[in-house]
């Protein structure tokens, strides 16, 4: 059966990505917490937060692909939900640091004292506790997604019309977050965070555990994304991204089919933000900006779209050449390296690392198999979209 | 063009002066006495001087008043005699205003205090009224009426019955009606006539002089300040709102000019051009290199500089534009994702050469002396280079209707929109009418930053902050159809303008985009979708 072996042969790789990112998962904390200082094994704190880093974006890349390499939805504003899930986690730090901040209050954050407030805005309630700051960042981002998913995909906005107005949605929220009276710190945003569930941010053991748990939280979101892929239910998917018009014929529910991954590809997105923000120390509403949102896709488009592990592995690359640019002298160029990455991938590698890989592996392995597995080979990768005109 | 304005002033002040000194002799005792106090070096005589002075209505007691204000009165304690060093370093004589070669030696500044600056300043105000100089009579009229000082009736009732400008004998008129409504021992007939006066002014000003107004007037008076103080309510608010009228079709004909080529690219090709924006800011780097050109070579032609940057400005973008769809967008066919993504690319490469050619900073582009300035319209200001700026949208959006309607291209462009596959089988070259849509929408988006060089920073930045507006204008009117783009851009550019006010600059924007989300939920194709029958279309 061409399914099966499809699973198995995906299997191979999930299992293989899944090995890794817990080796790493384990091994970069124990190497910091273990060796001693200045050993060449030991990997130092700022790049066990570094890494961390990357690990959100991967977890977001994935949350993209899942929506776009398998359903063909475009979202230019995925950054906006990575942003919310990161602020509510950021409300739950504010509230944490407690009397220690530079007014003393013991309520009220610094930028509210220093706006005159005398009292904590509504929103603001019940974020003191973890497990209600936790729900929130599933919430915010699911109910957001969820209602406007709902809207757009009812009325049957596709395509580019709905990447500008996603790009439309992240830019209005940008602009409501710049502003202090929307309560969440205006342009400098939240940060001096200083204990998560009792343990101070910045020490070693902390941060480790954070990077554990973004590893944790990739497989978690990995092996979700996998299961929605391998279901029937993503075989609907896979149906509507090739031919929409063709799967409502046929009697499915479109709509609801993206909906329900659109928000549960927001959810993830939340988590990846939330994880980000203690590791980073900062939230501020420039990761709302669209330009954000849109070099998301790109890891996506660079990883292999419709691959999942593309996606995390694009998310790490790019961005690890990102620090590498940014920080040395060819900084200047970084935006010119960018530019041509959108272009060159787009036009040159159009299924990415990940994709092009398995289109030059599987015919390989084909020969061995029988004729059946090409068109599981096909199914692996981007088939070509219909235009549909 | 106004420093050549003040000298023409000076000539003609000059030239009054002139004629003053011919009529001189017929008061001189007791002017020239009052002038050679200056010469005193005391700080009291000074005082008395500038008094009598100010009160003696010879026609240089402005010019010696002023320059003893500025500085440039001096006298010699030998001989008693005053000068005036004019600003073109030209010396008279005070008390005669005889031409004197040069300063006499031993001269030296007439001597100020603070308490005498006050004076001088008090004396001015009156003389101002008096002075020859049209644009000096209006300020010190305009004054007086918001400070309605008792003490200038006098002077102000003299300048109304001598006035001949029309604009500046209603300031007086202004002015004596709100000096005559605050006086206490002015009669009920006279206070009713001065608020018919200050009604019929009608301005912000008016308002604030009539609220100001005690509460101790007589009844008639206080209901007459009432109506009146409503009166010009409800006249200010309609001229707010033709204000804010203005104001967003100002902002429509920016949004229409940087969408008008995005709706063409779009509505052809379906095809997202995100770097579009960097067209708009490649118009305006090559307004900026026209006028740096025109500056350093041929300074005369400056004020023609903005029609030699329109043509070139159309070639430099539209010629990238044909480069950017040869190179890469014609490979991107059918992929409108990818398109997006590959176009967003290079709007990043397109910044960051500008950034690394011109810098990452602002640079200057000046407006042509007929763009600059501003006229009043009623109660509201309108500026040459916003209504310019409109005059010149609507002319491209009729220039490229005409172009749509009636030229070969055109008509190619819209059998291609309507149906790319029934247009190819015509044998109309699709690919080619591609490359010169899109060459035409990327030459329109370069003319848009000529004109968006005269209102706005030039930076690399310049078409990100119009990237998101011009696609909501796109999405809001529909594509396809130019008439949606400039409906839409003026429903948008007033929305927002009416928006502001009421929920400030941000939360209007806000509103307006969750508006249009909220829109495209009823009309996902925009207000002017063309009709078909495929199923996605």
């Amino acid at each position: 059966m061409t399914p099966h072996i499809l699973t198995r042969s995906l299997d191979r790789a999930a299992t293989s990505f899944i090995l890794i990112v817990a080796a790493v998962g384990v091994l970069i904390p124990l190497s910091n917490l273990l060796l001693p200082q200045g050993s060449i094994f030991q990997v130092p704190t700022y790049l066990v937060a570094l890494w961390g880093k990357y690990v959100c974006y991967a977890i977001l890349a994935l949350s993209i692909d899942l929506i776009w390499g398998y359903c063909g939805i475009l979202s230019l504003g995925h950054g906006a939900f990575f942003a919310l899930g990161g602020y509510a986690m950021g409300m739950y730090l504010m509230r944490q640091i407690g009397s220690r901040g530079v007014y003393g209050n013991p309520i009220l954050p610094d930028f509210m004292v220093f706006l005159n407030w005398d009292r904590l805005p509504w929103y603001w309630y019940g974020f003191d506790n973890f497990a209600f700051a936790a729900l929130m960042v599933l919430l915010v981002p699911g109910l957001l997604a969820f209602c406007f998913g709902w809207l757009a995909f009812r009325s049957r906005v596709t395509g580019v019309y709905l990447s500008i107005i996603t790009q439309a949605m992240t830019y209005a929220l940008l602009l409501g977050f710049f502003r202090n009276d929307f309560g969440f710190g205006g342009n400098n945003g939240l940060t001096d965070f200083k204990d998560i569930l009792g343990f101070n941010v910045q020490a070693d053991g902390t941060r480790c555990a954070l990077f554990l748990l973004s590893c944790l939280a990739l497989l978690v979101s990995f092996l979700i994304c996998r299961v929605v892929v391998t279901s029937k239910l993503g075989k609907v998917l896979i149906a509507v991204r090739d031919a929409e018009s063709r799967t409502r014929f046929l009697g499915y529910r479109v709509e609801s089919y993206k909906l329900f991954v659109f928000t549960l590809s927001a959810c993830m997105a939340g988590v990846a933000g939330a994880l980000y923000v203690p590791q980073v120390g900062i939230i501020n509403p420039s990761e709302f900006a669209p330009g954000n949102s849109i070099e998301a896709v790109i890891w996506v488009a660079v990883g292999g779209r419709g691959t999942l592990v593309g996606a995390a592995l694009g998310a790490v690359v790019v961005n690890y050449a990102k620090t590498l640019f940014t920080s040395g002298p060819l900084a200047p160029y970084w935006l010119f390296m960018l530019g041509a990455l959108f272009i060159l991938v787009t036009l040159l590698l159009p299924k990415g690392i990940v994709g092009t890989f398995n289109a030059w592996w599987e015919p390989w392995k084909a020969q061995r198999a029988s004729a059946d597995d090409i068109s599981a080979a096909r199914e692996d990768g981007i088939s070509e979209p219909n235009p549909a005109e | 063009m106004f420093v050549s304005c003040l000298d023409r002033l000076r000539a003609l002040f000059l030239s009054i002066l002139l004629l003053g000194s011919v009529t001189l002799p017929a008061f001189a005792g007791s002017f020239e006495d009052s002038v050679a106090k200056f010469a005193n070096d005391e700080f009291s005589d000074t005082e008395e001087a500038v008094g009598e002075i100010a009160a003696s209505g010879n026609p240089l007691a402005f010019p010696i008043i002023s320059a003893l204000q500025d500085g440039r009165l001096s006298a010699d304690p030998e001989t008693k005699k005053v000068f005036i060093t004019g600003a073109d370093d030209k010396v008279i004589d005070a008390a005669t205003g005889t031409a004197v070669n040069k300063l006499p030696d031993g001269t030296a500044p007439v001597r100020l205090n603070n308490r005498l600056r006050r004076t001088v300043e008090a004396a001015l105000g009156g003389l101002t009224l008096l002075s020859p100089d049209p644009a000096k009579r209006l300020a010190a009229a305009q004054s007086v009426f918001k400070s309605h000082e008792e003490s200038a009736l006098a002077t102000v009732e003299s300048a109304l019955a001598n006035e001949a400008n029309k604009a500046t004998k209603q300031a007086f008129a202004e002015a004596r009606a709100a000096i005559i409504l605050f006086k206490p021992d002015a009669s009920e007939n006279d206070k009713l006539e001065a608020i018919a006066v200050i009604k019929a002014r009608g301005d912000q000003e008016a308002m604030a002089l009539l609220t100001s107004l005690g509460a101790d007037q007589p009844p008639l008076v206080a209901k007459a300040a009432a109506g009146a103080i409503s009166s010009i309510q409800s006249n200010l608010a309609t001229w707010s709102a033709v204000q804010n009228a203005w104001y967003g079709i100002s902002l429509g004909s920016v949004l229409l000019l940087a969408a008008i080529g995005l709706a063409i690219t779009f509505g052809v090709m379906g095809v997202i051009n995100m770097a579009h924006g960097e067209m708009v800011m490649l118009g305006a780097y090559t307004t900026f290199v026209v006028q740096e050109v025109i500056r350093t070579r041929y300074p005369g032609l400056f004020d023609y500089s903005l029609l030699i940057a329109v043509p070139l400005a159309f070639l430099v973008a539209g010629g990238i534009g044909v480069l950017i769809e040869r190179g890469i967008i014609r490979f991107l066919y059918g992929r409108p994702l990818e398109t997006l993504l590959a176009t967003w690319g290079l709007s990043l490469v397109l910044q960051q050469a500008v950034r690394t050619v011109f810098g990452p900073t602002n640079r200057e582009v000046g407006n042509p002396s007929w763009m600059s300035g501003a006229f009043d319209l009623g109660q509201i200001t309108i500026t040459y280079n916003r209504l310019w700026i409109l005059c010149f949208t609507l002319a491209v959006f009729a220039i490229l209707l005409a172009m749509l309607r009636y030229t070969s291209l055109g008509l190619e462009m819209r059998a291609v929109t309507q149906n790319r596959r029934m247009a190819a089988s015509m044998g109309i070259a699709t690919s080619r009418v591609d490359a010169l849509t899109f060459g035409l929408g990327s030459g329109i988006a370069g003319i848009a930053g000529v004109a968006l060089s005269q209102i706005d920073n030039v930076s690399p930045n310049l078409g990100q902050s119009y990237i998101i507006d011009s696609f909501m204008v796109v999405v809001f009117g529909g594509v396809g159809n130019l008439w949606g783009t400039l409906v839409g851009a003026f429903t948008l550019g007033i929305a927002n303008k009416f928006l502001e006010p009421v929920a400030g600059a941000v939360l209007g924007k806000i509103a307006i985009l969750v508006l249009i989300i909220l829109f495209i939920q009823k009309r996902p194709r925009g207000l002017f979708a063309l009709k078909g029958r495929a199923v996605e279309a």
